[in-house]
């Protein structure tokens, strides 16, 4: 990937991005439903979440641990 | 239902049907138990719900160490400590509960979060020095573009800069930059200004935005989506 490429990636935002308050909010039903239905289904269903998710960072970083801990990588 | 119908049930605060194991982790918490036994049944539950709790949060700073930095008994100490806040959390706000996700998925929602902010405020005790001009060279890197790009990339970080300095606001420049260019953590820089990891991230949403507007302005990046050309 170029740099203007990454950059442009970077840059761009999705409109249906519900930001960091809404998705943390829905968090914990956001993730029984992607072990219970899948990724994609989740994804179809909640698409706010989902834009957010991919561009947060630190949201992105809680949803990974939420799903390790419900999955039972918690040891 | 869209994600607004769902915000906006968030506030209704009557319970839906909850699984059998929400439901006796909700009876026992509550202490509700009969024969007189709910109070001794409440005590095993929170003993319970804190020993997950501990568990989930050990795991998870085991899981974030390594960018986060934290080791040992530190680590440990962070673990504590997020899970006795997570339980009094949940305790406090049981009530709230309405039983859309599994009861200790709930839960454990708490703890993580704990982590999080806990993580954010450790940042400060031994952050890293401080980046250099250089810093501003290596943002395409970050994002991941080819690093042999050395001739591309020190005109991006050029156009770059002087996009923040002309089109942000004095606000947007110093969270941009914060976050861009020092790589300070969101949560970190949360905790320093005393602010709020949605507020900052709209604020970097709004600095996306109008950083973009401009590049597309002034030549450098295409308006069209990815895939419609």
């Amino acid at each position: 990937m170029s740099g203007w490429q990454a950059l442009d990636q970077f840059l761009r935002t999705d409109p249906r991005d519900v930001g960091c308050e809404q998705a943390m909010e829905m968090l914990d039903i956001y993730v029984d439903a992607v072990v219970k239905e899948g990724t994609g289904a989740t994804e179809r269903r909640h698409p706010g979440v989902a834009a957010h998710l991919r561009a947060c960072g630190p949201c992105g970083e809680d949803f990974a641990g939420l799903l390790a801990a419900v999955t039972g990588t918690v040891s | 239902m869209s994600l607004a119908e769902s915000t906006a049930a968030g506030k209704v605060t009557s319970r839906g049907p909850l699984d059998e194991e929400s439901r006796e982790w909700l009876r026992c918490l509550s202490g509700t138990g009969r024969d007189g036994r709910g109070t001794a049944e409440r005590e095993q539950a929170l003993a319970r719900l804190h020993d997950l709790l501990l568990r989930a949060a050990r795991a998870e700073l085991r899981r974030r160490s390594r960018p986060a930095g934290v080791e040992g008994r530190e680590r440990d100490d962070l673990a504590h400590q997020a899970a006795d806040d997570a339980l009094l959390a949940i305790t406090g706000k049981l009530d709230r509960f309405r039983g859309d996700s599994r009861f200790t998925t709930w839960a454990y929602k708490f703890v993580i979060f704990e982590v999080s902010a806990k993580l954010g405020r450790h940042y400060w005790r031994n952050p890293p020095a401080q980046a250099g001009d250089d810093a501003w060279e290596r943002i395409p890197d970050r994002f991941g573009a080819d690093p042999a790009q050395h001739a591309e990339s020190r005109e991006l970080a050029g156009v770059l800069r002087r996009a923040v300095t002309e089109v942000l606001s004095d606000r947007q420049r110093r969270v941009f930059v914060a976050i861009i260019v020092d790589g300070v953590p969101l949560d970190a820089l949360a905790a320093e200004l005393g602010s709020t990891r949605n507020a900052l991230y709209k604020t970097m949403f709004d600095a996306r935005r109008k950083i973009r507007a401009h590049l597309v302005a002034h030549g450098y990046l295409d308006d069209e989506e990815p895939g419609m050309s």
